[in-house]
C-alpha cells in the first residue's frame, strides 16, 4: 500500500521525507521517513493527535518549509518550483484576511500579485464568491462576517487563483460544530464540481471520514504515518452518511490507528 | 457622555487655576511688602491681594493677566506687527510643519532600510538611538552655526532641528510597524509567490499605518519643540522661541507666559490634527470602528 505508484497521475510523490527541527531543547523529529503518493482528483486527509507533524507535511508540500533529507515532488517538480508556479491554493487555520481589505478585494489579492488586469480579477472574484455563497458580500470588511463566512471567502481566495491543488491546514477547526458540517457538505460540492486534488489536515475522525477518499493516519514522536485508509463512500454524500455501518467501520479503523500510533507510555 | 467627560476635566482646570491664583498670590506678595517697607508705610494684606495680580513684571503673573496678554498679542495687533503672537507663531509653526514632514519622510525611509536588510538594522539602529542621547540644547547651537557658515539661514536650519527631534519616534515606531504582519499573512503571500514590493506595499505599508498615525503624533509635538529650541540661540529674531528668550531678556514674565501658552495651544491642536487624519484614514481602510466592538 505504501509503495508509490508510478504513474502519470501522481500529483504528489515523498519518498522517505524527513524533517529535524533543531530547537532549544534539541532536535525534534517532525517528520520521519513519510512515504507517500497523492493522486490527482484524489481527496485526501492527514489527520493525527497535535505534534504529529500532518501541518508540517503540508507545509512542506507547500514549500513553506524545506525536509532535511528524502525527495518529494509536486506536480514532477520541486515543491519551490512548484510554488514558484502557484500550483496550489493555501487555506490557513484562521482565515487570515487582510483587515484593511472588503472581500472582493481579499479574494483578489492573490490575482493583483499575479498581475491579472481588473476585468479578469473581477470576474474571478465574483464567480468563486458565487462559488462560496458569499455573493452579495463584496464590500463588506472581514470584521464584519462570521467566523465560518471569514472562512468561506478565504477559500474563495484560494479557489481564485485556478490552482489544480488545495492545501487545506484544519480550515474548520476554530468553528462551532454545526458551521463545521455545513462547510464540509459544501467543500464536498465544491471537489466534486471542480475536481481539484485537495490535501486537508484534520484532527477531527468524522470529518476525515466524511470528506476523504484517503485518509492518512499519523502519529507523533517522531511524526510518522501510521496507516493509510481508502475511503469511498459514493460521490452522492450527505451528512446522514454518518449513521452508516460503512462509515462508522471506517471511524473506527482511524480511530484503532490513531490509538495504537499514540505514545501513551511517556 | 458629554457630561461624564466634561465634568472631570473642568474640574481639574479649576483645581489648576485656583493653586495658581494662590501661588500668584504667595510669590508676588514680597515684592509688595519690599515697596511698603522702602516706601515706609504699612500694608495689610486686604491691599496686598489686588496689587498681586496687577504687577507689571510679576514672579508668577496671575491666569487673567495671560489671558488678556494672549488676546492683546492676537487679536488686537495686526498679524504684520513684531509683536503679533500671530506671527510669531507662524514663524515657528512654518519650521514645526517643514520640520516634521522632513522628519516623517526620514524616519519611514530609516524603518523601509532597517526593516528589509540585517545590515542596516544592526549598523544603523544603535546610531538611531544614539542620536536623541544627545542633548539637543547643545547639538541646536551648533547646527544653526555651522550652516550660518556655509550661507543656509532662516527657516531651513529651525526644520533640521525639527527633523532630528521626529525623524526618531517615526523610525522606531515603523520598525514596529512593518514588522507587525503575522507569520500566516506573510506565508501567504509566499504562498502567492510574491515579490518583495508586493509584500511591502500589499502587506508590510498597509498594516503599518496605525503606528505610522501614532508615532506622527509624538513626532510634531517634538518638531514644535524643535522649532522653539532652534530659535533659541539664532539671536532672537522671530518665532515663539524668541518671544520667550526676549521675554527673559527683559523680565517680561507676563509675555514669557503667553508663548508659552500658544506653543501648548499650537502643540495641542496639531497633535489633534493628526489624531483626527488617523481616524479617518484608519476608517477608509476599514478598521473597525470603535462603537462596534
Amino acid at each position: 500500500m505504501l509503495a508509490p505508484d508510478k504513474t502519470m497521475n501522481t500529483v504528489i510523490q515523498a519518498e522517505k521525507l524527513n524533517l529535524t527541527f533543531q530547537t532549544n531543547d534539541g532536535p525534534v523529529h517532525a517528520l520521519s521517513n513519510i512515504d507517500l503518493a497523492i493522486e490527482k482528483g484524489e481527496f485526501v486527509s492527514l489527520i493525527g493527535p497535535s505534534g504529529c507533524g500532518k501541518t508540517t507535511l503540508l507545509r512542506v508540500i507547500a514549500d513553506l518549509e524545506k525536509p532535511t533529507d528524502g525527495t518529494i515532488t509536486v506536480n514532477g517538480m520541486t515543491p519551490e518550483e512548484a510554488r514558484l508556479k502557484r500550483a496550489y491554493g493555501y487555506v490557513f487555520q484562521a482565515a487570515a484576511l487582510f483587515p484593511w481589505r472588503t472581500i472582493a478585494d481579499n479574494v483578489a489579492l492573490p490575482l493583483e500579485v499575479m498581475g491579472l488586469d481588473k476585468a479578469e480579477r473581477d470576474k474571478r472574484m465574483s464567480e468563486n464568491l458565487e462559488l462560496v455563497d458569499l455573493a452579495g458580500f463584496e464590500k463588506k470588511f472581514p470584521w464584519q462576517l462570521s467566523g465560518g463566512m471569514q472562512q468561506r471567502a478565504s477559500i474563495a481566495r484560494a479557489l481564485a487563483v485556478q490552482p489544480d491543488m488545495l492545501l487545506m491546514d484544519e480550515p474548520f477547526g476554530a468553528l462551532d460544530e454545526i458551521v463545521r458540517d455545513h462547510l464540509n457538505e459544501q467543500l464536498l460540492k465544491l471537489w466534486a464540481a471542480t475536481k481539484k486534488t485537495v490535501v486537508f489536515v484534520t484532527h477531527s475522525i468524522p470529518e476525515a471520514v466524511f470528506l476523504s477518499t484517503k485518509i492518512v493516519v499519523m502519529s507523533p514522536r517522531p511524526g510518522r504515518i501510521h496507516d493509510i485508509i481508502d475511503c469511498d463512500l459514493g460521490d452522492e454524500r450527505s451528512l446522514d452518511i454518518r449513521e452508516t455501518p460503512e462509515f462508522l467501520k471506517i471511524a473506527h479503523r482511524v480511530r484503532e490507528g490513531l490509538r495504537a500510533g499514540h505514545a501513551y507510555d511517556d | 457622555m458629554l457630561k461624564s467627560r466634561v465634568l472631570p476635566v473642568l474640574t481639574v482646570v479649576v483645581a489648576i487655576l485656583a493653586l495658581w491664583y494662590a501661588a500668584a498670590v504667595i510669590l508676588n506678595a514680597s515684592f509688595e511688602r519690599d515697596q511698603a517697607e522702602r516706601a515706609g508705610t504699612e500694608i495689610t494684606f486686604s491691599e496686598i491681594l489686588p496689587k498681586t495680580m496687577a504687577q507689571e513684571r510679576p514672579v508668577l503673573p496671575a491666569p487673567h493677566q495671560v489671558a488678556v496678554e494672549l488676546w492683546e498679542t492676537t487679536v488686537n495687533k495686526k498679524i504684520t506687527s513684531k509683536r503679533s503672537l500671530v506671527y510669531h507663531g507662524w514663524i515657528t509653526l512654518s519650521a514645526t510643519l517643514l520640520g516634521f514632514v522632513m522628519g516623517t519622510a526620514l524616519g519611514i525611509l530609516l524603518a523601509v532600510g532597517i526593516v528589509h536588510s540585517r545590515v542596516l538594522d544592526k549598523s544603523l539602529m544603535p546610531w538611531v538611538i544614539t542620536s536623541q542621547t544627545i542633548p539637543i540644547l547643545a547639538i541646536a547651537p551648533m547646527i544653526i552655526v555651522v550652516l550660518n557658515a556655509v550661507g543656509i539661514t532662516g527657516l531651513v536650519p529651525k526644520a533640521l532641528i525639527s527633523t532630528y527631534l521626529s525623524f526618531f519616534p517615526v523610525a522606531v515606531g515603523m520598525v514596529k510597524g512593518l514588522r507587525s504582519p503575522e507569520a500566516m499573512h506573510l506565508d501567504l503571500m509566499k504562498t502567492y509567490s510574491a515579490s518583495r514590493s508586493d509584500v511591502f506595499w500589499k502587506l508590510r505599508w498597509p498594516s503599518s499605518v496605525p503606528f505610522l498615525f501614532t508615532s506622527m503624533k509624538v513626532a510634531i509635538a517634538a518638531s514644535l519643540v524643535g522649532a522653539i529650541v532652534g530659535e533659541l540661540p539664532t539671536g532672537a529674531v522671530a518665532g515663539l522661541g524668541a518671544r520667550l528668550l526676549a521675554g527673559s531678556y527683559y523680565g517680561q514674565t507676563v509675555q514669557i507666559w503667553s508663548a508659552l501658552f500658544a506653543a501648548a495651544i499650537m502643540a495641542a491642536v496639531l497633535v489633534t490634527l493628526v489624531g483626527v487624519a488617523g481616524n479617518w484614514f484608519n476608517r477608509r481602510m476599514g478598521v473597525r470602528p470603535e462603537a462596534a466592538r
